[in-house]
């Protein structure tokens, strides 16, 4: 049962690093918990997609249904169960993983783009419903926040309503600012972990082998449908966790959560970081979150500032050409980064670090980690 | 007299206004190799096809093993022991040979599907040294890590001979299995081939060179547009006027 001593050290650095978060990233200014937290969740988030994109080569432009839905999920277990986040995160888990199995078991009968539009307009028709006929159940567009006046049966049970909403809580313990992170890095290493298990295992080389030859597998005696299934729905909870996740640390869910851009972004976290690998959609989901948050954050006012040292006309001339690309324009930037990454590197960031790496060792490139950009069929 | 494994009953198959396949009755007995042989467009590999269940025929059915295989998966008729390696090499280019043969290792074991998400693939000693063994069989130990990917054509069809033999099949369809091959390859293929024939295999054969074609047939077919011209012994059907004129004197 035991996994590899390579792994496990693999396991044991990736541990680290995610608990340092608060330390090493310190000195660029994003040891913040929330930008931490976001992190992790959304490293959870491209792990799962990657289980999908990765290992069977199915590329779903709909996975943010399944993060809103478990963020709703994981919202009425607030109001309606405890305020503990353990029966909220299950729950996100369990709903979006069933919700998986429905979109999936139609949307897999087609491959390659027909599968990807599929996804597209279940996820598109999940949003519009959140924001219409839905809103008995998702709160339409203010969406779904804790009342004064919630049941929280369990909690009742034990004790008093309190005069104010409680946030919520691991084990009594209340989970915000850096136990919250932890939290999260938790279940990150956790996901991780789960997610090597299913890579290093003969379930994992079946899904490479879909990817690879899909009309061989059934020539093989496997039938493919139960295979990429599974992997849909894998995914589909990884996504439902990590949309619990983002409830439990902000107790609210609305339905741009499941919108087709935040759906694109798990593509381009897992594409930046490395298709296919293990660390890489982690570290892509790193990259975005840090410069949604960074970049997002720069202002005329601060530009002004750190071209300060140059003389007056070209300050003014490097600010307004570089103003586009920050605050609201700092998508810009993002897609230059992400064209530069898919033109130069097309196996992501991951593929980088392996040629760094090669050109200190003068090894020939390790084929088993290279990460690959191929269609769906 | 031994029991026909595979029993082609009445097949028709007709592509737009082209008849690709009339008529076809064919029976394979137990144990024997038996080729199918006709010039480029006779039917063969559309015979294959409707054989693995890629083709649905018209009308006709197939029997394999005293069970009708028309209209069941592919997935199906391969669980059922009916293993075809095809013309062109269809392998997973991006796993490496030692997966590619464990891949199919794993079917026989574990059925058309399992979600065994938890096992350690490298821990899978039994298969592992399955594969091993074939991968040995056909040469391609040495480079059982690179990729598949990166081989020659004829090492691909190798690799391809490997991953049906490791499954064990009843009946093993062959696809033009030598083409692109060296001559020593291709001898080396024959050897191979001819070790399961004493192991009591079903094989049939589609193929082109007809040194292989008589060293290994016991029985061989000729098509010819769709049609089955001659059925009988390897001497026979060499001897055979018709046959003469529409394959072995045209073709060579």
């Amino acid at each position: 049962m035991a996994i590899l001593r390579n792994d496990l050290v693999r396991l044991a650095l990736f541990a680290l690093v995610i608990l340092t978060m608060p330390i090493w990233l310190a000195p660029i200014g994003a040891a913040y918990p929330d930008l931490m937290q976001k992190i992790a969740i959304y490293g959870i988030f491209a792990i799962g997609f990657n289980i999908l994109f990765g290992m069977t080569g199915y590329l779903s432009f709909g996975h943010a249904a399944f993060l809103g839905v478990g963020s709703y999920a994981a919202v009425w277990s607030f109001k309606l169960l405890t305020m503990s986040v353990i029966p909220a995160v299950l729950f996100a888990v369990v709903v979006a993983g069933l919700f998986a199995a429905v979109i999936g078991f139609v949307s897999l009968r087609r491959s390659g783009i027909y599968f990807s539009i599929l996804t597209l307009a279940f996820a598109q028709m999940s949003y519009n419903l959140a924001y219409s006929v839905l809103t008995p159940i998702t709160n339409g567009e203010t969406g779904l926040q804790l009342a004064l006046g919630d049941p929280r049966i369990l909690d009742r049970a034990f004790t008093d309503a309190g005069s104010g909403i409680p946030p919520p809580n691991l084990l009594g313990e209340e989970l915000s600012g850096l136990s919250g992170f932890f939290f999260c890095a938790a279940l990150l290493i956790l996901c991780f972990y789960l997610a090597m298990r299913i890579d290093r295992s003969p379930f994992g080389m079946m899904l490479k082998a879909i990817k690879s030859n899909q009309t061989r597998m059934a020539y093989t005696g496997f039938n493919t449908r139960p295979y990429t299934l599974a992997a849909f729905i894998i995914s589909g909870m990884y996504a439902g966790l990590a949309g619990g996740l983002l409830a439990a640390t902000d107790p609210l869910a609305g339905a741009e959560r499941m919108q087709w851009t935040a759906s694109g972004e798990v593509v381009l976290m897992t594409i930046l970081g490395g298709v296919g690998t293990l660390v890489g959609p982690v570290v892509g989901a790193g990259v975005i979150k840090y410069f949604e948050n960074i970049f997002s954050a720069f202002h005329e006012a601060k530009l002004h500032e750190a071209f300060s040292f140059l003389p007056d006309g070209l300050e003014n001339f490097f600010v307004t050409i570089t103003a586009p690309f920050v605050g609201e324009g700092w998508h810009l930037t993002l897609g230059v980064v992400f064209m530069l990454i898919v033109i130069f590197l097309p196996g992501g960031l991951m593929e980088g670090v392996r040629k760094i790496r090669n050109a200190f060792t003068r090894k020939p490139a390790s084929r088993e980690e290279t990460g690959r950009l191929a269609p769906a069929e | 007299m031994a029991n026909a494994v595979l029993h082609v009953a009445d097949v028709h198959k007709s592509f737009g206004g082209l008849r690709a396949l009339s008529d076809i009755d064919l029976q394979v007995m137990e144990g024997t190799t038996h080729a199918i042989i006709g010039p480029n467009g006779a039917g063969k590999s559309t015979l294959l096809n409707v054989c693995i269940g890629r083709i649905a025929p018209d009308t006709g059915a197939v029997v394999f093993d005293g069970q009708v295989i028309t209209g069941k998966q592919p997935h199906e008729i391969n669980q059922m022991g009916v293993v075809r390696v095809f013309q062109t090499p269809e392998i997973f280019p991006d796993l490496s040979l030692l997966h590619n043969v464990m891949v199919p290792a794993f079917a026989k074991r574990d059925g058309s599907f399992r979600l065994n998400a938890l096992q350690v693939t490298s821990r899978q000693t039994a298969i592992r040294e399955e594969a091993e063994h074939w991968l040995e069989d056909v040469g391609l130990y040495k480079q059982r890590e690179t990729l598949a990917a990166s081989l020659s054509r004829g090492d691909k069809r190798r690799l391809e001979l490997a991953m049906g033999l490791v499954q064990h099949p009843r009946l093993l369809l062959l696809d033009e299995p030598t083409a692109g091959m060296s001559r020593h390859d291709t001898n080396s293929t024959i050897d191979l081939l001819r070790k399961f024939k004493e192991r009591g295999m079903t094989k049939v054969i589609i193929e082109h060179d007809m040194h292989v074609v008589f060293s290994l047939a016991d029985r061989v077919t000729v098509l010819a547009q769709g049609r089955i011209i001659a059925d009988g012994k390897p001497d026979e059907v060499r001897g055979n006027p018709v046959v003469q004129e529409a394959y072995l004197g045209g073709a060579h």
